[in-house]
């Protein structure tokens, strides 16, 4: 039974390992900013759930929620910026400082 | 050579050189690192768990700068100039404040609970002032017109507190005995605790207003 656990939990981690290689090379040479963006929450996550099997629970807490979560806020927020200024509906533009 | 072969030859010899990389630290003994010398000093701290020792007391002086850091890009990001309403088409409809009505007292506690936990267990300031933020940015988003935010004053007080409080406990301990950055026998557990919520609270606020992206206030209101 112990056996059938590693053997499945080895596959398990190697998955996860293919699967973080496979969003990060999506995120960087993949089509749109939003979907990269995207894809970047995903990979903290998976990094987070790296943490956990690498035994390391603060820093997956802290990649969580910091990493995947507020990164990702910070970059959509961004994101949604550089979208309004380009198409020039920026309510602020010209007046910010 | 045109590009092709060239990146070819250059894509298999990074994989050659992963996969000598690979070979060499597959059979690396596992290392202990300084877990023993942590294990062996965590009599002297107040706080049960090796990370919260490690991250508040040991190395205290790292934690300091760290939050520092976070101080700074928030003074950074005002100084680029005044945020923009967010978002540029709320969301409509019931369903999101609604929610928000129940997940925002859910995400204060779990915050409040992990900066207690990290005294004993996984947890700290930095997870749970990611969770506080993260209530904080729903609240924006839901109500953008009107955040509800303090004055200038009050946010500036805010979001240097975490700092001033890790400092002026550092520096306390410098006439009280045990030196910069370090706290007296008996005393550690409510110290580190106390550092704990304060730097929480300033980084879930620090985090929350590098969300807006500039100043929450008119430059009349500046004072």
């Amino acid at each position: 039974m112990a056996e059938v656990i590693r053997a499945s939990l080895l596959i398990f981690d190697g998955l996860l390992a293919l699967t973080l290689v496979g969003v990060a090379w999506q995120l960087l040479f993949g089509q749109g900013l939003f979907r990269s963006v995207l894809l970047f929450i995903a990979l903290g996550l998976l990094l987070s759930l790296t943490w956990v099997r690498l035994g390391a629970p603060d820093v997956a807490l802290a990649e969580a929620a910091i990493g995947a979560g507020v990164t990702g806020a910070l970059l959509l927020v961004t994101l949604g910026r550089l979208r309004r200024m380009a198409t020039g509906h920026a309510r602020d533009r010209g007046k910010g400082s | 050579m045109n590009p092709r072969p060239l990146s070819l030859l250059s894509g298999g010899l990074s994989a050659l050189l992963a996969l000598l990389l690979v070979s060499a630290l597959w059979d690396t003994p596992v290392h202990e690192g300084v877990s023993a010398s942590v294990a062996g000093a965590m009599g002297h701290t107040g706080v049960a768990h090796p990370v919260t020792a490690v991250l508040l007391d040991f190395r205290a002086y790292d934690t300091l700068l760290e939050m520092a850091v976070v101080l700074l890009a928030v003074l950074a990001t005002w100084s680029l100039g005044r945020c923009d309403t967010l978002p540029a088409r709320p969301v409509q409809g019931p369903v999101m404040r609604g929610g928000l009505r129940h997940l925002i007292p859910l995400a204060v506690l779990t915050g409040g609970y992990l900066i207690w936990a990290g005294g004993a267990g996984s947890g700290g300031a930095f997870q749970g002032g990611a969770v506080l933020a993260a209530s904080g940015v729903m609240w924006v988003l839901a109500w953008p017109r009107r955040p509800d935010l303090p004055a200038p004053l009050g946010l500036r007080v805010g979001v240097t507190l975490g700092v001033a409080v890790f400092l002026a406990i550092g520096v306390a301990g410098l006439p009280l005995g045990p030196g910069f950055m370090g706290y007296p026998p008996g005393w550690s557990y409510g110290l580190i605790l106390t550092v704990e919520t304060a730097a929480a609270c300033s980084i879930a606020l620090s985090l929350v207003l590098l969300f807006l992206g500039g100043r929450p206030w008119r430059d009349a209101e500046d004072g």
